[in-house]
């Protein structure tokens, strides 16, 4: 535990992540991003394709070298240097073909520094606890995608990491194996560890996630809990009225709209209450009316959309 | 239990150790020991191109040693028959005049490092006594006969008779002719094995391309331990190669009855030059095996690490020509060349090991070879991380031609 200026207890980070910047031949892909995940967080990276995720993603793990910026990971400066105690499942999943399940386990924990030996008793526990034991003599190319792709994950975890890193690890599962992989990633959290996982699916990020950064152009816009994300914009009012026009239309915000045969604006931030009187006086005939939070979708659209826009500002200014 | 962290060594074992029992059970292992029968085809049509480089390159001389006025007689009727008789007429060294009362012993001059001679012509003109290997003798012979019969003022009516004293051992000359083949034959292999071998690890790489761990594998350890830990692995299992094909080999030569001594033994001797070749072979071999991991981890796809094979090919068999060209010019500017240009160095060094005796120079060759391929990682680690992994699946990252990567700034 750390403890800021006034004294009150930090959680330890497990990921600090500082102005980091990559550049490939010219092209920015990685813009000077921030980020704090906290030891044992599940930590979303939240970005459409192309926005710079596997990039950041890449630098925190050291398989690529930031052109500026810090990073830290576990403390260490140098990811390879607390290599032991993270695990990562790549986008582009791989195994060797030829491999056994159980010795691919094996092989991948070996890369994280765990003895060959246990790596095969560990990697055998593993493919009979999750319901692969018929597969663990079978070699990979003997696999269809979506085990291999378990056995992968299972040896991405096999030496029992502090940090574990998924690179979109939802695309090509089922809804089933969504459904185990999302239980797997809160049991891990449950035990401690820290997951960063990237996706482009933000149900996924709101259903799991307690922080998460936005990315997109290589820059992030926001980085922070999820429920600060979605308080970035405000509740959604949903309302329905017998009358369709009347004196108290003039109450309402200059966003309203309607839908079908319902109004919908943001709250506000006089609150509902002179709406309320408004409708009441003006007998609108209240039939429905609703006040919602605003989704991690709303949220991600309104920041990522206001980022991009600020990018296009930024560039015209540029030119100029 | 916890998993610990890794030295370089270790995460390189760990990779190494999985190539070789990947690459011992596989059916490329069964070709690559298969191998040797390709270089018999290759030793077969280039031993044509080899002989007469070697025939070429310090052709024999005859040294002459009689009294001062027969042998400016001989000089002047050599002189006289050289244009007409070409190269048959061979070279002729003024040795050091035989005064009257004085003897001239043809096996010391024979014996002389220093002088490159196929044979002494004593006597006079009119009795002529050649010395030399049987081989020499008999072929100068003739040539010698008209020069004498020329020096004598007979022209073509009365060629001396010519005695020929043939000496025991090897002369001075077959002696070096002889560990010139040495050199060639051990050049000749340490080439076919590097050649061989690098093609492995390029086709090692090609399969790490094409099932994606390459990136599970950065992630995990340095990549500086991933090319460690390929190249020797690949160094591995061609010892293993080379282990069968040696018992092979001198199976078949005891059943055949043949025996090292029927070659000329290398200036190092064999057990040293046996070690040199062993030596020279695994710095060869991890000089070109990291360039090719460098420039084919910088490929993006399985085809383009395909299309860098064939100018690697090239480059290989320039390393070679160029060791072998050097070989026959000792002591000049073109063999240290060689020896300075790392992917020639093991080469010409073998082909230096079977020629001269000093060691020194070996050690010296290889602290540069062993920089040279610690270099050549670290670059190669260096571009893979700064140019391979630029973006993911959906990334935006212009795409650059394979050339335009490969020799783009880094």
């Amino acid at each position: 535990m750390r403890s800021n200026a006034g004294g009150v207890a930090e959680t330890p980070l497990a990921i600090e992540a500082r102005g980091i910047v990559k550049r490939f031949d010219g092209f920015t892909a990685v813009d000077g991003v921030d980020l704090t995940v906290p030891e044992g967080a599940i930590y979303g990276i939240l970005g459409p394709n192309g926005a710079g995720k596997t990039t950041t993603l890449r630098m925190l793990l050291g398989i690529i070298d930031p052109d500026a910026g810090i990073r830290r990971v576990l403390g260490h400066d140098r990811p390879h240097e607390i290599s032991h105690a993270i695990g990562y499942l790549p986008e582009e999943r791989g195994l060797y073909p030829a491999m056994k399940a159980y010795e691919a386990i094996a092989f991948l924990g070996a890369l994280r520094g765990l003895p060959l030996a246990e790596g095969r008793r560990r990697g055998k526990e593993l493919l009979e606890e999750h319901g692969l034991g018929y597969a663990i003599d079978r070699q990979i190319r003997q696999l269809s995608k979506g085990m291999a792709q378990q056995v992968q994950l299972l040896g991405t975890l096999v030496h029992e990491p502090r940090l574990v890193v998924f690179d979109e690890p939802f695309s090509g599962l089922d809804a089933i194996n969504q459904g185990k992989l999302e239980k797997m990633i809160r049991r891990l959290a449950a035990n401690g560890t820290t997951v960063i996982f990237s996706t482009h699916v933000i149900a996924h990020a709101e259903r799991l996630c307690d922080e998460v950064a936005i990315i997109a152009g290589g820059k992030v816009p926001f980085a922070g809990p999820v429920n600060v994300a979605r308080d970035r914009i405000p509740p959604q009012v949903r309302l329905e009225t017998r009358e369709r026009e009347g004196r108290w239309r003039a109450a309402f915000p200059a966003d309203a709209r309607l839908e079908g045969s319902f109004w919908h604006f943001s709250l506000p931030e006089t609150g509902i209450e002179p709406l309320l009187r408004a409708l009441i006086e003006g007998e609108a005939g209240i039939l429905s009316l609703s006040i919602e939070r605003a989704g991690l979708h709303d949220a991600f659209v309104a920041i990522a959309g206001e980022a991009a826009a600020k990018a296009l500002e930024l560039e015209k200014e540029e030119q100029r | 239990m916890r998993s610990g962290r890794l030295s370089t060594l270790q995460a390189a074992f760990v990779i190494a150790r999985r190539d070789f029992v990947a690459i011992l059970f596989s059916r490329s292992f069964l070709f690559f020991l298969l191998g040797p029968l390709f270089p018999v085809f290759v030793g077969v049509l280039a031993g044509g191109i080899g002989a007469k480089v070697q025939t070429s390159v310090q052709p024999p001389e005859l040294g002459i040693a009689m009294s001062p006025a027969d042998m400016q007689a001989m000089s002047w009727a050599y002189d006289k028959l050289e244009a007409r008789l070409g190269k048959d007429v061979p070279k002729l060294v003024m040795l050091t005049p035989v005064l009257p009362g004085q003897a001239h012993d043809p096996r010391t001059s024979l014996g002389n490092r220093r002088l490159n001679l196929g044979a002494v012509l004593t006597g006079s003109p009119s009795a002529p006594v050649l010395t030399g290997s049987n081989e020499q003798i008999n072929r100068w012979q003739g040539p010698v006969s008209l020069i004498a019969a020329e020096a004598k003022g007979l022209g073509q009516r009365d060629y001396p008779a010519v005695t020929l004293a043939a000496v025991g051992g090897k002369t001075q000359l077959d002696h070096a002719r002889g560990q010139m083949i040495t050199a060639q034959s051990a050049q000749l292999l340490l080439f076919l094995l590097t050649m061989m071998l690098a093609g492995m690890v390029l086709s090692n790489l090609v399969e790490e391309k094409g099932n994606k761990i390459i990136e599970v594998l950065a992630a995990a350890i340095p990549m500086d331990a991933v090319f460690l830990g390929k190249l020797f692995a690949m160094l591995a299992v061609s010892m293993v190669g080379i282990t069968v094909w040696g018992v092979t080999g001198v199976s078949i030569a005891l059943v055949a009855g043949r025996s090292l001594s029927e070659l000329t033994s290398p200036a190092v001797g064999w057990p040293l030059f046996f070690a040199f070749g062993v030596i020279y072979f695994a710095m060869g071999y991890l000089l070109l095996g990291s360039l090719f991991l460098a420039i084919g981890s910088l490929a993006t796809t399985v085809r383009e690490v395909q299309t860098l094979s064939m100018p690697v090919t090239f480059l290989q068999l320039f390393v070679f020509f160029f060791a072998s060209f050097a070989m026959a010019l000792p002591g000049t500017a073109i063999e240290y060349g060689a020896i300075a240009f790392p992917l020639s160095s093991p080469f010409a060094m073998l082909a230096r090991a079977a020629q001269d005796p000093a060691l020194w120079p070996h050690a010296l060759a290889l602290a540069w070879q062993a920089l040279c391929v610690g270099l050549i990682i670290k670059g190669g680690a260096t571009l893979f991380r700064k140019r391979v992994m630029q973006s993911g699946s959906g990334g935006h990252a212009p795409r650059r031609s394979l050339l335009r990567r490969v020799f783009s700034r880094v």
